[in-house]
């Protein structure tokens, strides 16, 4: 599977406060990047699946990220919607950390 | 110049506002830093506790004292309370909740929106796909499905909707015609297949709860389980279309920018209560996620980036009507406001 997935370096791990998210650009990919409140990181795509918003213009609350438009609600952990307005679930990217880097695995 | 039939989401008028752009065109927003933003937009749910609470107590309140005094005169007096607090306040509730800021827990936002759904008599289901697509395509027409004062506009629907009349009639055929299964033409344009079934399952609800109030006023042979349930749609409904009117009538429609399409008015504390802070009405549509109780901080942080707000609902009437009515003949007339920085986008007027 790996050999499927290419690792991005997504920014530094002080980009980003706890219980938060900012958004990316990789590979012409946007990408939402938060942090949990148990400090770990988690990526999503970055446009929400009901009227491509962007997500990192949301508030994270725990482990919900809502969009800023509509206020639509998915766990980042796992890309699930949390109703309506949502339809379809986020694609989940995996996240490790390197140092003081975050680094973001997307296919090739 | 627009016809009624320009207004419906299925016509030429829809096509037009794909065509352009206008459905999917990025809407103007104040610069807010993200760290404000962010407490700006931070949910508690003690202010909505306090409030629903109050709101809660005061429909007991007024509702007992209107039963208890049925046949005099007091029970006037105490209907009218019950009345704006049931048939007005559902409103804002609705409106809140049906955004899910209200609240920070999602369990009693969903627990308020079903109870003020019932109260102003719109689907849970329908509603929050009609609001979804008004706070998408504001005032675009035929996309907007929650447009009140159309060019050219037709005063007397407005001015009957003070008492509720032709809203709670079209309310009731939408509830029966929910409850048989149907959703109408442009109802089906935005709400998801998905949801359907929602839908017409609360209207069924709805349907029995009705069937056993009319139950009860024929075996009592008294109209007063009706003041109770049902008619303070009618009677209480003047408050919300008072202060409804004056969000969006008579200003700029197909822009991308809420400050020309939407407008902000000075409220007294009470009439705020009820309409939960809603006449920060530029600021909530250019912010939807920030709550309630934060409308007047957010307001404080963006004002002078917005027109100057208008001074009290005495002012914003006297700003509104002369065009409305000038609109019957001129349905191109509309308030073209003055920003205080160069408008971001084009205006597609």
């Amino acid at each position: 599977m790996s050999d499927d997935l290419h690792w991005h370096d997504a920014c530094a791990v002080d980009d980003i406060e706890t219980e938060d998210v900012i958004g990316l650009d990789i590979a012409g990919k946007p990408i939402a990047l938060y942090r949990s409140p148990d400090d770990e990181f988690f990526a999503t795509d970055g446009l929400c699946t009901h009227e491509r918003v962007k997500l990192s213009d949301g508030l994270v609350m725990d482990y919900v990220i809502e969009c800023p438009k509509h206020n639509g609600r998915f766990d980042y952990r796992t890309g699930a919607g949390k109703g309506a307005p949502i339809c379809e679930n986020l694609s989940t990217y995996q996240t490790r950390r390197e140092g003081d880097r975050v680094m973001i695995a997307l296919p090739n | 110049m627009f016809t009624t039939d320009d207004y419906s989401l299925t016509g030429q008028q829809t096509q037009r506002a794909i065509d352009t752009g206008l459905t999917t065109g990025e809407w103007y927003r104040s610069p807010v830093p993200r760290k404000r933003m962010k407490e700006l937009m931070q949910r508690e749910d003690a202010p909505a506790i306090r409030d629903t609470i109050i709101w809660v107590a005061a429909l007991l309140i007024s509702g007992g004292l209107g039963v208890a005094t049925w046949g005099t005169w007091w029970t006037w007096p105490s209907f009218f309370v019950y009345g704006v607090l049931y048939g007005s306040a559902s409103d804002s509730r609705w409106h809140e909740c049906g955004h899910g800021t209200a609240f920070r827990t999602q369990w009693m936002n969903a627990a308020v929106y079903q109870f003020a759904c019932f109260m102003i008599v719109r689907n849970p289901t329908a509603w929050k796909w009609s609001h979804t697509r008004h706070h998408t395509d504001t005032i675009i027409v035929g996309r907007d499905p929650e447009i009140v004062a159309m060019r050219p506009p037709r005063l007397w629907r407005i001015a009957v909707n003070y008492f509720g009349l032709l809203d709670m009639v079209m309310s009731l055929r939408s509830m029966l015609r929910h409850a048989t299964g149907k959703l109408d033409s442009n109802e089906a344009s935005y709400v998801p297949e998905t949801e359907h079934k929602k839908a017409f399952l609360v209207a069924r609800v709805w349907v029995l709860i009705y069937a056993l109030m009319i139950a009860a006023c024929i075996a009592t042979r008294s109209i007063l389980p009706a003041m109770v349930i049902g008619l303070p749609r009618l009677y209480g409904a003047w408050h919300f279309v008072l202060t409804g009117v004056t969000q969006h009538a008579g200003l700029a429609d197909n822009v991308l920018d809420h400050r020309l399409n939407t407008r902000s008015i000075k409220l007294n504390p009470i009439s705020r209560f009820i309409y939960w802070n809603m006449n920060y009405h530029v600021e909530h549509h250019m912010f939807p996620m920030v709550p309630y109780y934060r409308l007047p901080e957010l307001h404080k942080e963006i004002a002078a980036d917005l027109p100057p707000i208008t001074n009290g609902l005495f002012a914003a009437y006297r700003e509104l009507l002369p065009v409305l009515f000038a609109q019957r003949r001129s349905p191109t007339t509309f308030i073209l406001r003055t920003l205080p920085t160069p408008v971001a986008k084009e205006l597609h007027v």
